[in-house]
C-alpha cells in the first residue's frame, strides 16, 4: 500500500479481524497493527508460519472457518493494495496529530533489531484484546505456576503441554476448554477449582436462554472433560502453591460463601503445573491517554465507554471487543463489524452490511453484551479472597513487594488506590508495570470500586535507541516487507 | 493557645510546612483533595540541587534548605525520605560551553556553593560518551523520593500534633479588617484557622484566587522518562550544562536539556523537557523522542536499555521564576508558599521553615525572614503582574 490509509485497526484479533475487512469491504484503506507474528490474537493463536505443518492445532481451535474466511478477505485486501499489515510491530503510543491520529510502533520483524514505525490515519480503531486477571496467593511466584491464558497460549502457538499433572483454578467459563485442550493433549488435569457457586447462573436465566450457542458450547467442554474424567469442583480454591525450585504441589480448599477458605477442608495435590484465572482485564494503555470516557462492568473491571456504533468519546476513535469489556470472541466479532460500520458511516461511505444486517448484528452485540454480564455477575472475585495472603506474599513480582507491605502503606498513610500505594511501595513500578499486580492492589488498597488501570504512557518497553532514531515527521506508508504472512 | 494554621496542599511544600509548623508548636491542619504528593511532587526527579542555581534569592533558599533535608534526614531517618547524598555532575559539551560553565561555577562558589571543576569527567561517570571536556561536581547535590519524603514529612507533623483533612478549599473566612478566621471546603466544613498557607503548588494561583490573594503561578509541562532497572550504571545526577540556561530560560516553546540518574530502585530517571502549554496533559512522542536522543548522546550504552514507563506534570511557575514565600499584604492571614517551578522537592524544608517563621515573627531554623525578602509576595504587587 502506497497511500496513506483511511482507518488504522490495532489489534488482530477477531474484532480487529472483523473491523479491518469490514473496512475493506466499504472501499477504506486499512492499516492493521499486531504485534503477534500472525493474525489472529489470543483466540486464534497459531504457531509461527514455518512450524504449523509440523504443529498440528486446529483441533485446539474454535471458529476456523470463520478465522479462514476472514484470512482470505485480508489477503484479497493486501493484493488489491489497500491493506497494510503490519505484524511483529508492536504499538507504543497513539496520540491526535493533525485532526487525525498517528500510531506509534515498534518493529520487531528482525529482532534484536527494533525501528520504530509511524502510521497515520484520520480514524483509529483499538481492539485490543484483554489479559488474564491474576490474584496473587502464596506460591504463586514459584516456576510452573502459570495463567490460564498463558497454558492456552503455549498449546495453541507451540503445542507446547506445560506439564503432566496440571491443576487449574480460578473463576469463569475459560477454565473450561484449557482443561479440556489440556486432557486432549495427554495432561492429567488433577482439578478445576473453580470458585463459583454452579447455581449462581439460575439468577440470570434469560441471558442465558437467549444464547443458545453457549448452553451448545459448554455442553460440548462438559462432555469432554467427562470423556477424560476430569471433574470441576465448584466452590473451591487453589489457595497456595508449593515446590521448592517450583511448583510440586497445591493446595486446594473449599470456600464459604464470601470466598474464604473453609476450615478443615484443605487437601493437598501433587501437581508440575498450575494455570490460574480470574477473569480478565481489559488492555486499555492505547485509549486512556486520549482520555476516553469510561464505564465499569459487572466483573469489576473500567472499560472504555462506547455507543452503540462502538463510537467512543473522542471524535475520530472506536473501539471493538474486549476493550469495551470482556465478552468473548463471537461478541468481538460482531462488534467489529459494527465499529467498522461506524467508521464507514462517519467517512461517507456505504454501509457494507446494510440496514437489516447491521440490526442483525446490533441485537447480537447487546444479547452478547447481556450474556457477558450475566457470566460476570456468576463468576465473581470472591470478596475474601486476600484472606489466602500471608503477610509474606509478594504481590508485585516485578518488585517483589509483599502484601504485607502493602497493607503496610494502606495503615500508614491510608493510601487508598493503587497509584498511591505504588509510589510508595513500588508495586507496579516493574517491567509489567502493574498490569500483573494492579487489581489485586486495587483490591487491597480501595477494597471496592471498578479498577482503571494507571494510565502508562509508553504501552510497551521499547529500546531508547530506537526512540531516539523515531522518524516524526509525516510520511507515506513504506513498503511493509515481504515477512509479513499474516494467514495460513 | 497555639496559632491555627490551615495548610492548603499535602505536597512536598505544604507538608514540609506542616512538618516545621507543627514542630513548633503551632495548631496544625493540612487539607488537600487527593492523596499526599499526588500532584506535581510524584511527577519529578527528587532534586535537591544547588547546582542549577544562580547567585540570589533562590539559591539562599536552596542551601538553608539543603541543610533543613540533612536535619531531616538525621530526625527522621535518611532512608524514609529516600534521602541521598550523591553529588551532581554537570558536563560541557564543548570548549566554549566548559568556559562558561567555569565562570558560573565561580560566581557560585563565591555564594558558598561547593563546585570542583573536573577535567576527567569518566572518572566520575565511567559510562559517559568520550569526547566530552570537563565538568563540574557538585557534592552537595542529593536526591530525595518526593512521594515517600511527603509523607513522612506529613506522619512526622501528625505525630506532633497535625491533622489532615481530605477536601478542597473552595474560599476563605474573613472576619474584622478582612483577616481571615477559616476556609470553607466543598464537603461545606469550616476550618478556623488564624492563618492559611497556600501550597498548592501549580494549582497555587487558583487557591490564591479562592482566597482573596491571587498569584501569578502557572503551569511549565515537563516529561520524564524511566528505564528498566539496572545495576548502577550512573552515580550522579548527571546534565548537561544546558540545563541550566533551560530552567532559567523565558522562551514559551519547547526546551529539553538532558538529565540522567540512578535511583534506588535501579531505574534511570531521564529529563527534562519544559513547555507552556497550559495543563495540556495530552503525550508528545516528539518530545520524548528528543530527550532519548539527547539521554543517548550523553551516555550511549542507554541506546540498548529499555523505555518502561514516561510521565509528566506541571511545575508551577511564577513570571519571575522564582517562589512565591510570605505573607500576602492583600489578605492578612494568608502566607504563600507556591511557585517554585521545577525546584519544589530541593526548596520544601526551607520553605517551609521560612513559611513557620514569618508565622511565628521570628526566625526559626536558621531561616530569617529578613534573609528572604526577594521571596515576599509583593514583588508581583508592586510591578501590577499579581492578578494572573
Amino acid at each position: 500500500m502506497t497511500e496513506p490509509a483511511d482507518l488504522v485497526v490495532v489489534g488482530a484479533g477477531p474484532a480487529g479481524m472483523a473491523a479491518a475487512v469490514t473496512a475493506l469491504a466499504g472501499g477504506l484503506r486499512v492499516a492493521l497493527v499486531d504485534s503477534g507474528t500472525t493474525v489472529g490474537g489470543q483466540f486464534w493463536r497459531h504457531p509461527p508460519e514455518h512450524a504449523r505443518a509440523a504443529i498440528p492445532t486446529d483441533d485446539l481451535h474454535h471458529r476456523l472457518r470463520e478465522h479462514r474466511a476472514l484470512c482470505g478477505a485480508l489477503s484479497a485486501g493486501r493484493e488489491a493494495g489497500r491493506l497494510d499489515a503490519r505484524l511483529a510491530h508492536h504499538v507504543w503510543s497513539a496520540v491526535h496529530e493533525d485532526g487525525g491520529f498517528a500510531v506509534h510502533a515498534v518493529d520487531r520483524r528482525t529482532p534484536p533489531r527494533e525501528r520504530t514505525v509511524v502510521l497515520r490515519a484520520p480514524r483509529l480503531l483499538v481492539a485490543t484484546g484483554a489479559y488474564d486477571r491474576q490474584l496473587p496467593f502464596p506460591g504463586w511466584d514459584l516456576p510452573g505456576v502459570l495463567t490460564v491464558g498463558g497454558l492456552q497460549a503455549l498449546l495453541k502457538g507451540g503445542g507446547v503441554v506445560a506439564g503432566s499433572r496440571v491443576a487449574l483454578g480460578g473463576t469463569g467459563p475459560f477454565l473450561l476448554p484449557v482443561a479440556a485442550a489440556l486432557a486432549a493433549r495427554g495432561a492429567e488435569v488433577v482439578a478445576v477449582c473453580e470458585a463459583a457457586h454452579p447455581g449462581a447462573w439460575l439468577r440470570h436465566p434469560g441471558a442465558l436462554l437467549r444464547n443458545p450457542g453457549k448452553w451448545a458450547e459448554g455442553a460440548g467442554y462438559a462432555a469432554a472433560l467427562a470423556r477424560h474424567r476430569v471433574r470441576v469442583r465448584p466452590r473451591t480454591a487453589i489457595v497456595a502453591a508449593e515446590g521448592d525450585d517450583r511448583v510440586t504441589s497445591v493446595r486446594i480448599a473449599a470456600l464459604a460463601a464470601d470466598g474464604s477458605p473453609r476450615p478443615g477442608t484443605e487437601r493437598r495435590a501433587a501437581v508440575d503445573a498450575v494455570g490460574v484465572g480470574w477473569g480478565f482485564v481489559p488492555q486499555l494503555d492505547l485509549l486512556l491517554p486520549f482520555g476516553c470516557r469510561l464505564t465499569e462492568t459487572a466483573d469489576g473491571n473500567a472499560v472504555v465507554a462506547v455507543d452503540d456504533g462502538r463510537r467512543t468519546s473522542v471524535p475520530g476513535l472506536y473501539a471493538a471487543g474486549e476493550t469495551c469489556g470482556v465478552g468473548g470472541a463471537a461478541l468481538a466479532l460482531a462488534e467489529g463489524r459494527l465499529a467498522a460500520e461506524s467508521v464507514l458511516a462517519d467517512s461517507g461511505a456505504a454501509s457494507v452490511l446494510g440496514p437489516a444486517r447491521r440490526a442483525g448484528v446490533r441485537a447480537a452485540v447487546a444479547r452478547g453484551r447481556a450474556f457477558a454480564r450475566a457470566l460476570a455477575l456468576a463468576h465473581p472475585v470472591p470478596p475474601a479472597w486476600s484472606s489466602w495472603l500471608t503477610d509474606e506474599t509478594v504481590v508485585c513480582r516485578c518488585e517483589e513487594v509483599s502484601a504485607g507491605t502493602v497493607r503496610a502503606a494502606r495503615a500508614d498513610d491510608d493510601a487508598r488506590d493503587h497509584r498511591q500505594v505504588k509510589h510508595l511501595t513500588r508495586a507496579g513500578m516493574g517491567w509489567c508495570q502493574g498490569r500483573m499486580c494492579g487489581p489485586a492492589v486495587h483490591c487491597l488498597a480501595a477494597g471496592e470500586g471498578a479498577y482503571t488501570p494507571a494510565e502508562r504512557l509508553v504501552a510497551t518497553p521499547l529500546t531508547l535507541g530506537a526512540l531516539a532514531d523515531l522518524d516524526d515527521r509525516p510520511s507515506a506508508a513504506t513498503d511493509t516487507g515481504g515477512t509479513d504472512k499474516e494467514c495460513s | 493557645m497555639a496559632l491555627k494554621v490551615v495548610i492548603v496542599g499535602a505536597g512536598i511544600v505544604g507538608t514540609a510546612c506542616a512538618f516545621h509548623a507543627a514542630s513548633a508548636g503551632l495548631d496544625v491542619t493540612v487539607v488537600d483533595r487527593a492523596p499526599t504528593g499526588a500532584g506535581t511532587t510524584s511527577r519529578g526527579e527528587g532534586n535537591v540541587l544547588l547546582s542549577d542555581k544562580e547567585p540570589g534569592p533562590e539559591l539562599v533558599l536552596a542551601r538553608l534548605s539543603r541543610t533543613l533535608w540533612d536535619e531531616a534526614g538525621r530526625e527522621l531517618g535518611a532512608a524514609s525520605l529516600g534521602l541521598e547524598p550523591k553529588g551532581g555532575l554537570v558536563v560541557a559539551s564543548d570548549a566554549r560551553g566548559l568556559a562558561a560553565l567555569g565562570e558560573f561555577a565561580l560566581r557560585q562558589q563565591a555564594a558558598g556553593v561547593r563546585a570542583e571543576p573536573v577535567d576527567r569527567v569518566r572518572d566520575l561517570e565511567p559510562h559517559l560518551a568520550p569526547g566530552i571536556p570537563g565538568g563540574v561536581h557538585y557534592p552537595q547535590d542529593a536526591q530525595v523520593e518526593p512521594v515517600v519524603a511527603a509523607v513522612a514529612l506529613l506522619r512526622a507533623a501528625v505525630r506532633r500534633g497535625a491533622r489532615v483533612h481530605r477536601g478542597e478549599v473552595t474560599g476563605a473566612v474573613t472576619g474584622g479588617a478582612g483577616r481571615v478566621t477559616g476556609v470553607r471546603t466543598s464537603a461545606g466544613a469550616v476550618l478556623p484557622a488564624d492563618a492559611v498557607v497556600n501550597a498548592a503548588g501549580t494549582w497555587g494561583g487558583e487557591v490564591g484566587r479562592r482566597l482573596g490573594a491571587p498569584v501569578a503561578v502557572h503551569p511549565r509541562r515537563g516529561f520524564v522518562l524511566v528505564t528498566e532497572p539496572l545495576p548502577p550504571m550512573v552515580r550522579h545526577k548527571v546534565y548537561s550544562a544546558d540545563y541550566v540556561a533551560a530552567v532559567a530560560s523565558r522562551d514559551a516553546g519547547l526546551e529539553t536539556s538532558c538529565v540522567v540518574e540512578g535511583t534506588r530502585g535501579g531505574t534511570l530517571l531521564i529529563g527534562a523537557s519544559r513547555e507552556r502549554v497550559g495543563f495540556d496533559s495530552t503525550m508528545s512522542t516528539a518530545v520524548v523522542a528528543e530527550l532519548a536522543a539527547r539521554a543517548c548522546r550523553l551516555f550511549p550504552f542507554l541506546r540498548d536499555v529499555h523505555l518502561l514507563r514516561a510521565y509528566r506534570g506541571f511545575r508551577p511557575y511564577c513570571p519571575d521564576h522564582l517562589p512565591v514565600v510570605g505573607p500576602d499584604p492583600r489578605a492578612p492571614g494568608v502566607v504563600h508558599a507556591c511557585g517554585h517551578e521545577g525546584a519544589g522537592i530541593g526548596l520544601a524544608p526551607g520553605t517551609g521553615a521560612l513559611v513557620t517563621a514569618h508565622l511565628l515573627g521570628r526566625p526559626w531554623h536558621g531561616a530569617d525572614p529578613a534573609a528572604h525578602t526577594g521571596l515576599l509576595p509583593g514583588r508581583f504587587l508592586r510591578s501590577g503582574g499579581g492578578s494572573g
